[in-house]
């Protein structure tokens, strides 16, 4: 079972669908029982990271994402979502992250050029460090388009990021680290190319080599 | 790089897909559902859909069509038309949008965009404004097209983007349904304004057209056409090979 981890941030209607769409029955729970029945963690998210940090701790979510990881079971974070499973975001203020990869989010602002609109919003090619594509994204060839959505992004990950992203600078894209793996853009609005990483993980073939 | 966005729209009334010409003479083209995942499959970067509803009864039926659509198409969704309150965006939200546009409801009350952006992010509020030149000046219409409000279109948009609009629709109801172009002036003129996304509306009725807008115009992210591509006149895999062979990035 896929248990999409509901805390009270963003709209999951997507994120559902698409993993429908791929077979999966996703359950949308933020009871800690079922989160720790669940095969897999899906943490997704939208708006700003303070606010989403407090309400995973308020709820305690944070304890039990954190020792089920522990035990080995398989997290994916999407947009806001992967921002969290780093140290700490530099977003308006220092905020604590889950720390599940060593990291911390900071603005594009003042790393891409002046002239570079700000969000990041649209379609923009993945890149592979050093030619090696982590299993996760074993379908998507090099400089094949993913949507993004974001102004902050992860840095001080090297060891952890498997994809980057050209927008005036190198930006990171998507992060693994053991069993935690996170995508900065949204594979649930990525088309047939972001449901193909869904699936990769859902089905836990991320691991099979 | 990022790409440019090539996006149909459609506009939707109980529950059928409708285009007007010069915002008159609306007839069917086709179901929204099927057309939403037709363009997902040949390579629309986004779309929009836009609710031309007038009554009660309508509007549901458009809800349920969006719940229908965002299950099965997984590209980004805008939704505009009968935006007015912040309970609006709530509606469309639920059902899969991921962006919205206001337009009139952003007339009558532009703290809506404030409120909107407050609770949901910019990248969520869209701006689109009907703009026509009248007397040597572009301004803003209401009621999709039909009013003309008076006020200066630059001035309009930029305050808008302050208010926390992250994305700006720029429909020339000069250009709409001429298939001339899109209105480079116009969009020229946006552009310089606001740092935020510019999505050019209004007046394609050719692969060159596009072209023309990116090459002449690189602050614009997107070009946005209804019936060109309903019809068939242009495809839109055909008009992206174009593109890359013209040197302009797309997906």
């Amino acid at each position: 079972m896929i248990a999409v981890i509901d805390y009270g941030v963003g709209n999951l209607f997507s994120l559902c669908r698409s993993l429908e769409a791929i077979g999966q029955e996703p359950v949308v729970t933020g009871d800690p029982a079922l989160l720790r029945q669940a095969d897999k963690l899906i943490l997704p998210g939208v708006g700003a990271f303070q606010d989403a940090a407090d309400k995973l701790r308020a709820t305690g979510l944070d304890q039990v994402i954190k020792e089920e990881v522990a035990k080995g079971k398989p997290i994916m974070g999407i947009c806001l979502g992967m921002q969290l499973l780093f140290e700490e975001s530099h977003e308006f203020g220092v905020w604590e992250g889950l720390g599940l990869i060593p990291g911390k989010v900071v603005t594009m602002e003042g790393v891409i050029p002046a002239h570079y609109k700000v969000p990041h919003i649209g379609w923009n090619g993945l890149h592979y460090p050093n030619g090696v594509r982590h299993p996760l994204l074993r379908t998507v060839e090099e400089g094949e388009c993913v949507y993004f959505v974001h102004t902050f992004y992860a840095v001080d990950c090297a060891g952890a990021v498997i994809a980057t992203t050209e927008y005036g600078a190198e930006l990171t894209a998507a992060v693994a680290r053991g069993n935690v793996m996170g995508c900065q853009f949204h594979p649930e609005k990525s088309g047939p190319v972001g449901l193909g990483i869904l699936r990769i993980f859902c089905e836990g073939t991320w691991a099979a080599q | 790089m990022i790409t440019k966005r090539i996006i149909p729209c459609l506009d939707v009334r109980d529950g059928r897909v409708v285009k007007g010409v010069n915002f008159e003479g609306l007839n069917d083209v086709n179901s929204p559902v099927e057309l939403a995942d037709y363009y997902s499959r040949c390579g629309a970067d986004e779309l929009v859909f836009y609710d031309i509803t007038a009554s009660a009864e309508g509007r549901a039926l458009f809800t349920e069509i969006l719940r229908e659509t965002a299950s099965r198409v997984f590209i980004p969704l805008t939704v505009g038309g009968g935006i007015n309150t912040v309970d609006d965006f709530d509606r469309v939200l639920k059902c899969g949008a991921d962006k919205v546009s206001v337009n009139s409801g952003a007339i009558r009350n532009p703290n809506l965009i404030r409120e909107a952006a407050l609770r949901y992010g910019s990248q969520c509020v869209v701006l689109s404004a009907d703009v026509k030149r009248v007397d040597g000046q572009f301004r803003v219409f209401a009621r999709g097209g039909r009013d003309d409000t008076g006020m200066e279109a630059i001035g309009w948009i930029r305050r808008c983007v302050d208010l926390g609009a992250g994305e700006i629709v720029v429909n020339s109801i000069d250009t709409d349904g001429v298939k001339g172009g899109f209105d480079l002036e116009m969009l020229r003129a946006v552009c310089d304004v606001v740092k935020v996304p510019v999505i050019a509306s209004g007046g394609a009725g050719s692969k060159e057209h596009f072209t023309q807008l990116f090459r002449e115009l690189p602050g614009v992210d997107a070009g946005l056409a209804a019936s060109i591509f309903h019809f068939g006149e242009v495809a839109i895999p055909d008009l992206k090979v174009d593109l890359r062979a013209n040197g302009i990035l797309v997906r």
